[in-house]
């Protein structure tokens, strides 16, 4: 009887063997789904510890205290930086050849005497006195104090010398050594001694291009996506607008740079390493993406918002701008504030247009020569110090907090103001 | 200064008008509005309108215009001595102006007919600011009285205003258009002066590439290289590479995440891949150059492998990762768009859960997929700060993952980087390259969107 053979077949041991492979295969096929995703996120985990491991170090920076007299005939020359010196020698008087007093120089960063000059600029009554200061040391010595110098190797391979060193433990014993918050990295611009080095001037060069951009991009890209939607006829040229505008999302970030050196730069002569120019090409970058999100916010209101308005006597537009696009506009601003966040992240067309350039001064105006925060930290990725390594990830770290912060906010908005119809 | 000034006058000329207008229209019916053709807003948008648009018109004209015509009539002042040269001393006349005019110092003594040039410039300059200030705010003042004149009761304000507001609209969404027509036009142009100089043959077909231009004609190379085959194998092998990574981990995700993980889990994976990709590439450099090149090359080392310090495999993997949340997100949405019948289908047979995905989902989400996949291709070949941070810069013909290959991105973005004259074969060749990286990720996009159009909902 058919029945009690199929009964046999779903028992045999052939059948439990095949059974038992289909779900080891099951097993495995989800085993492998699993470590995909474990992969992804292991990378992201170790992308993320190695740079805060990196870059937690730079928020700290040492000092040194000294005890200077501020010698009224070298200060008014500008010339500060003997006064450190003596108060440094005093401390170890011990060191008395050049060889010596050249390594106990190289202790204190080449920008103490700045330091100096300010608080008597502040407070010319100190010209004449004797006062307890700290100064900036060295990116070695800082480097030193954080362990990542070893004074275990032998003198001839480690960066800071016997000298150095006794003369730090001396101080260190004194008291006089001190790790303090590393205010420089937000105030200063850049610089060629790490310890005098800051992003304030790449922050402010990337605020600056991205207003450009967003000036730009937003009232462009928002137009453009209520023609597409709601008024454009469904025609050839419509759908090769919006062919377009898909393949200028996908074209790589760097085509956009060279179409900004050879148009703004090359053909209208607007300045070089401009925040100007680099916002102009950041719009153009990021107009596809507030097109294509804006399309998707003005497609979700509903067409019965549309007919009530049409139906009341309003017009096509005054239907736009007093029910669709507010009712829209939390999807755009979310759409917006991502294209921003990817825009201020965006390195490669910057570099084509010269705002790669080494820049001390903190920029003032659209047309100043200014550099970005993801170009500083590609600037200082090659820089072979310790100390750059140190402040790049610091740097990158400041860049994913302001990315953090733009992501979160239109997470928040989305959240807020979504509205399901 | 006067460019601010102009902008600040024009805006409040802009909102008086506004106000003006809608007064006027209500005050041109005795308050009864009913009787008006437009709304009185309409009205005031209409003054705006003429008070802003026109003045708006001229200040955009003249400043793009402006520099050039000033150069001009400096240029003709000049003795014929500077100025009967050729077109490459012309242009660096025009920068020696410039950049004296700009108090640039070039630590050259200028000759004193260029001095005088410049500071005729910057008079020129200021003068031609402070016209445009004036005519411009008399403009705005001209439009505002104007349109302020023709408001009656039977003014059809608001078709006016729409109409105007419409070719506003269009004109915005021609800007794509123009974005990608400008593209195509500066690298077509430059890549023609440097097809000029190379031949196109050798360009694509040569496997010599190194674009150093020797600086005395009787060097040995003087003329410079560009054979760009070791650049494109360079950039196959880092795709390559990255793919392998990016592929399987980025649509395993996918699958895992639509079809095996519960919704809690999937709210905390689903961020976990929206931050890898929020990443900027730049940081992702970083990590590839100066944590992966030095654990691939340990790894290798303690293996007796030879791994080059800019080793392709380094790029590679971590571009592979910077893709991965592209492909899953991709091919996340492709698995999703599969109706749930056919699953429910396969299980009906007794089909295991993974054959139901190897045997009916990934097969009828297989167009899908091949998109997304030639979209990451297409995302690696233009990807530029992993491998400039992190490949090499000696074009190298190998396959070996293990050595430091060169990519097109990178070559373009080192030609391009700092000072350089726009005019020698070196820096144009960098626009060659990106005509090829244009075209061919171009390419790769319009043939994914057709294979998702032409596949897309064929079982619904």
């Amino acid at each position: 009887m058919s029945v009690t053979a199929t009964k046999s077949r779903y028992q045999s041991a052939e059948f439990a063997d095949r059974l038992r492979r289909r779900y080891a295969a099951e097993r495995r096929f989800r085993l492998a789904g699993m470590a995909a995703v474990g992969i992804a996120s292991l990378m992201l985990v170790v992308l993320l510890g190695s740079i805060v491991g990196k870059g937690y170090t730079a928020f700290w920076q040492t000092q040194i205290r000294l005890e200077v007299t501020f010698d009224k005939a070298q200060v008014e020359e500008g010339n500060t930086m003997p006064l450190l010196r003596q108060a440094l020698y005093a401390v170890v008087p011990e060191v008395t050849d050049r060889a010596g007093r050249r390594s106990l120089n190289e202790l204190l960063s080449s920008g103490a005497p700045y330091q100096l000059e300010a608080m008597v600029k502040a407070n010319p009554a100190l010209v004449g006195t004797k006062q307890t200061v700290w100064v900036l040391a060295d990116d070695e010595v800082d480097q030193f104090m954080k362990g990542f110098i070893r004074r275990d190797v032998p003198e001839s391979e480690r960066r800071l010398n016997d000298i150095k060193i006794g003369a730090l433990d001396k101080l260190a014993a004194a008291g006089a050594v001190k790790s303090a918050f590393n205010t420089t990295l937000f105030t200063a611009g850049d610089s060629r001694e790490p310890e005098q080095a800051g992003i304030w001037g790449a922050i402010v060069g990337s605020f600056l291009t991205l207003t450009v951009t967003m000036l730009l991009s937003v009232p462009i890209g928002v137009a453009a996506a209520v023609y597409l939607e709601e008024f454009a006829p469904k025609n050839r040229w419509t759908d090769l607008i919006e062919v377009n505008i898909n393949n200028l999302a996908a074209v790589p970030s760097i085509i956009f740079g060279l179409l900004g050196l050879a148009v703004f730069l090359g053909f209208f002569g607007m300045p070089r390493s401009a925040p100007l120019v680099g916002g102009l090409v950041m719009a153009l970058m990021t107009l596809p993406v507030i097109i294509i999100a804006s399309r998707v916010a003005l497609k979700a209101v509903p067409p019965s918002i549309r007919e009530a308005a049409l139906g009341v006597g309003a017009s096509p537009l005054q239907t736009v701008a007093h029910h669709v696009l507010p009712l829209a506009m939390p999807g755009i601003l979310t759409g917006t504030i991502i294209g921003m966040a990817r825009a201020l992240g965006e390195t490669a067309p910057l570099l084509m247009i010269g705002m790669v350039a080494f820049i001390v001064d903190i920029p003032h105006g659209l047309t100043d020569s200014a550099t970005a925060l993801p170009v500083q930290i590609y600037m200082w990725a090659d820089s072979p110090e310790r100390a750059f390594t140190e402040r790049t990830s610091a740097a990158i770290l400041v860049l994913l907090a302001f990315l953090i912060l733009m992501n979160g906010l239109a997470v928040f908005l989305r959240k807020k103001f979504e509205r399901r119809w | 200064m006067q460019i601010m000034a102009l902008l600040l006058v024009l805006a409040l000329l802009t909102v008086i008008g506004f106000q003006l207008g809608r007064s006027r229209a209500t005050a041109s019916v005795g308050g009864r509005t009913v009787e008006l053709h437009s709304v009185p807003s309409y009205h005031g948008f209409y003054v705006a309108l003429w008070a802003g648009l026109p003045a708006l018109l001229l200040f955009a004209l003249w400043t793009a215009s402006e520099g050039w015509m000033v150069m001009q009539m400096v240029l003709a002042g000049l003795p014929g001595r500077l100025t009967h040269v050729d077109g490459q001393a012309l242009s660096l006349l025009r920068a020696d102006i410039l950049n004296l005019a700009h108090g640039v110092n070039t630590g050259r003594v200028p000759d004193p007919a260029v001095a005088a040039a410049a500071e005729q410039y910057v008079r020129l300059r200021s003068l031609g600011d402070w016209s445009l200030l004036v005519i411009g705010s008399c403009l705005a003042m001209g439009g505002l009285l104007f349109a302020r004149g023709r408001i009656t009761p039977d003014l059809r304000a608001r078709n006016r205003v729409e109409r105007t507001v419409n070719v506003a609209l269009v004109v915005c969404s021609l800007v794509a258009i123009l974005t990608t027509i400008g593209i195509v036009l500066s690298l077509l142009f430059e890549a023609m002066r440097f097809f000029a100089a190379v031949s196109p043959i050798d360009f694509l077909f040569g496997t010599h590439w190194s674009p150093q231009m020797a600086m005395r004609a009787d060097q040995v190379g003087s003329s410079g290289s560009f054979g760009a085959i070791p650049l494109f194998a360079g950039t196959l092998l880092i795709t390559a590479i990255a793919m392998a990574v990016a592929v399987p981990v980025g649509l395993m995700s996918a699958i895992f995440m639509s079809e095996y993980a519960n919704p809690t889990l999937r709210t905390w994976l689903k961020p976990i891949l929206e931050v890898l990709a929020g990443i900027p590439t730049v940081v992702y450099g970083f990590f590839a150059a100066l944590t992966m090149a030095p654990f691939v090359r340990g790894l290798g080392q303690a293996v007796g492998l030879d791994v080059s310090s800019e080793s392709a495999l380094a790029a590679g993997i971590v571009m592979g990762v910077m893709i991965i949340p592209f492909v899953s997100s991709l091919s996340d949405d492709v698995i999703n768009a599969v109706p749930q019948s056919l699953r429910d289908g396969s299980y009906g047979l007794g089909a295991t859960k993974s054959e139901t995905i190897r045997l009916v989902v990934l097969p009828a989400a297989l167009p899908g997929i091949v998109a997304a996949v030639m979209l990451a291709v297409s995302r690696a070949i233009g990807e530029t700060m992993i491998v400039t941070m992190a490949a090499g810069l000696t074009a190298n013909l190998t396959a070996n993952p293990l050595e430091a290959v060169t990519t097109v991105t990178t070559q373009i973005a080192t030609l391009l980087v700092g000072d350089q004259e726009f005019d020698s074969p070196k820096t144009l060749s960098a626009f060659g390259l990106g005509l090829v990286l244009f075209l061919v990720t171009l390419t790769l996009n319009m043939v994914a969107l057709r294979v998702v159009q032409k596949y897309r909902e064929k079982y619904d």
